[in-house]
């Protein structure tokens, strides 16, 4: 890769990355505080009592100003896949364009629809036809979610396609093992769940300010037993998806695990670092140098959790690049034998065109054959160094351990906060109420942080194993790229400054009562 | 020419819903300009996608890719 395509890479990268997580500032937030408000309204309808409507309608205008703001800003990383990512974008095909229409047809046509009967039908249709449309908007939200999160799954684990080399495209051969894989539904929940979290501590810590300035207490109350009871709830479960995830990674990109758990020299019985520093000094994955400064383990955790074998092996990242340990599809190949592979998948490729605009066919047949048999190494044919096969590891390890710390305060807070609301202290507990509201951000940072676990984990991979960056990367120059960053740069951030002015304007006006 | 009731009581339910906005024309007034700018001026000048500016069919699109591919691989 020359030092041009490298800052082509990086600028399109960086721009992508910051798109991605400008628009995970909205998206989590409509995921959970449209269940919060739903739940709210049922209980309205249950009951019968005006304090709930109050409480849903209040959320609800919380929930449409997000919303409003946060629509469509998740386009724009189409119009990147078309423009920057355009190799990738044609290789993919039909895979990741099929989830991507289903979502735009049937999810967001879904949210549309009831949306506007939510806002608009208070007193135009019955109370039950208005919450069934409160809960197909939040169903038809989470419907888009799961259908972009199913076409990120498989970049994380590409199933269900057959890479054809007339069209240089990959073709869906089983739409269900696409939607169904065990990596897709675990990110489907683990990230629906991350969206709930965030709202919980969002409707906690904004009940939180109201009980501080004593303000609609009965309204805060209520909200806050709702808030606390669902973030219980969707913590334990995020901890548990959470599992699910470290074992797929374990299984499938065994090389972002090592990133998460700083893990160099691979072992039977290997700990989970529970607090660790890194060692900066260490510079290369195969010096001598230890790569903590400091840690503490717990003994046989990560074997545990990742393979489900407190004595399992669990490889790092030397082992990674040097294979020869047993994994249960065999024994696992080396760097450069996956390189060889993907040489020779690519050669295969260039033979096989050879072949067919000269009308050999048999030779044709030989070379497909040939392309085939190599086609799960393919992208290993575009790395030169086993190094680059390496993630950013300081990124990625606290990153990691920054969200697991986050996400055990969470259940400690929402747990503690049920006891508080049950022996009625709340409200005297000034400090609970402050530690609620500065919590919020936390949430954001928890969400942030589990995507930088993802995706910085999988570099240098646009799709594992089959397409690296480099060669996804469009024929575009990188100063284009430098100022479409600015350009987004400056409107997301007006719009995240638009969002939150609006947001407080409407908390301090507080629920309206009609 | 008599507009179906259906769809009179369908034009109606959306003026008044705007009509009674609490939040305000503010928030509305946003998003407006913000699906303008994304769709309107990033989309046409700064976002155009590469393959279909430069190709103009699938086969063109499909050799440039593969030669891409080919061509960036590392010997």
């Amino acid at each position: 890769m020359n030092l041009l395509d490298a800052t082509l890479v990086d600028w399109s990268r960086a721009q992508f990355a910051m798109t991605a997580m400008y628009h995970w500032l909205f998206v989590p937030l409509t995921l959970g505080l449209g269940v919060i408000m739903s739940v709210m309204e049922t209980l309205y309808v249950k009951t019968g009592k005006e304090e709930w409507k109050k409480a849903a309608q209040f959320w609800m205008t919380l929930f449409g100003v997000n919303f409003a703001i946060g629509v469509a800003t998740g386009i724009i990383l189409e119009f990147e896949f078309g423009t920057n990512w355009s190799n990738y974008s044609w290789f993919v095909g039909d895979i990741f364009g099929a989830p991507l229409a289903i979502e735009a047809i049937l999810a967001f046509f879904m949210e549309a629809t009831f949306i506007s009967i939510m806002f608009f039908g208070w007193k135009k249709v019955s109370k039950k036809f208005h919450l069934a449309s409160t809960w197909l908007t939040v169903l038809g939200a989470t419907l888009s979610a799961l259908w972009i999160l199913v076409a990120n799954a498989w970049m994380q684990y590409p199933v269900g396609m057959q890479f054809n080399p007339d069209t240089v495209r990959n073709e869906m051969i089983d739409f269900w093992s696409i939607l169904l894989s065990p990596v897709a539904m675990n990110k489907f929940f683990h990230t629906v769940l991350s969206g709930w979290v965030l709202s919980s501590l969002f409707v906690t810590g904004i009940s939180s300010w109201y009980l501080i300035k004593k303000r609609q207490t009965d309204f805060a109350m209520k909200s806050m037993m709702v808030g606390a009871i669902f973030g219980l709830i969707s913590t334990l479960l995020i901890a548990y998806t959470g599992d699910g995830s470290a074992y797929n990674v374990s299984k499938h990109q065994p090389m972002k695990l090592a990133a998460m758990e700083g893990l160099y020299q691979g072992k039977t019985n290997a700990g989970l670092v529970a607090i660790g520093i890194l060692n900066p000094a260490k510079k290369a994955y195969n010096d001598s140098i230890s790569p903590f400064l400091l840690k503490v383990e717990i003994p046989s955790l990560l074997s545990l959790l990742s393979q489900h074998d407190v004595n399992a092996f669990v490889p790092g990242v030397q082992n990674i690049l040097d294979g020869g340990y047993q994994t249960p599809d065999g024994v696992a190949l080396s760097f450069q034998e996956k390189h060889k592979r993907g040489e020779a998948a690519i050669q295969s490729l260039a033979s096989y065109q050879k072949a067919v605009t000269e009308k050999d066919m048999a030779a044709a047949k030989i070379y497909k054959a040939q392309l085939k048999e190599n086609y799960p190494q393919f992208g290993y044919g575009y790395i030169d160094k086993a190094e680059t096969m390496i993630p950013h590891v300081p990124t990625v390890y606290y990153s990691f351990h920054v969200m697991v710390l986050l996400g055990f305060y969470f259940i400690a807070l929402f747990a503690f906060l049920l006891y508080m609301l049950n022996t009625k202290k709340l409200e005297k507990s000034k400090w609970l109420l402050w530690v609620c509201m500065w919590s919020i951000p936390l949430g954001y940072v928890a969400a942030e942080l589990g995507w930088v676990v993802a995706e910085v984990g999988r570099q240098p991979w646009a799709i594992q194993d089959v397409l690296p960056l480099n060669a996804a990367i469009s024929h575009i120059s990188s100063d284009s790229v430098k100022i479409t960053f600015f350009l987004f740069l400056i409107l997301f951030s007006a719009l995240l400054v638009a969002e939150i002015r609006i947001m407080l304007k409407q908390i301090k006006k507080g629920p309206v009562t009609e | 020419m008599k507009i179906p009731l259906f769809l009179q009581k369908l034009f109606s339910f959306y003026r008044d819903g705007f009509r009674n906005m609490t939040v305000g024309k503010s928030l509305w007034i946003l998003v407006l300009i913000k699906l303008f700018i994304m769709f309107v001026v990033l989309r046409i000048f700064f976002f155009p996608n590469y393959l279909n500016t430069n190709f103009k069919d699938e086969q063109s699109k499909a050799n440039h890719v593969r030669m891409e591919l080919i061509e960036k691989r590392v010997q």
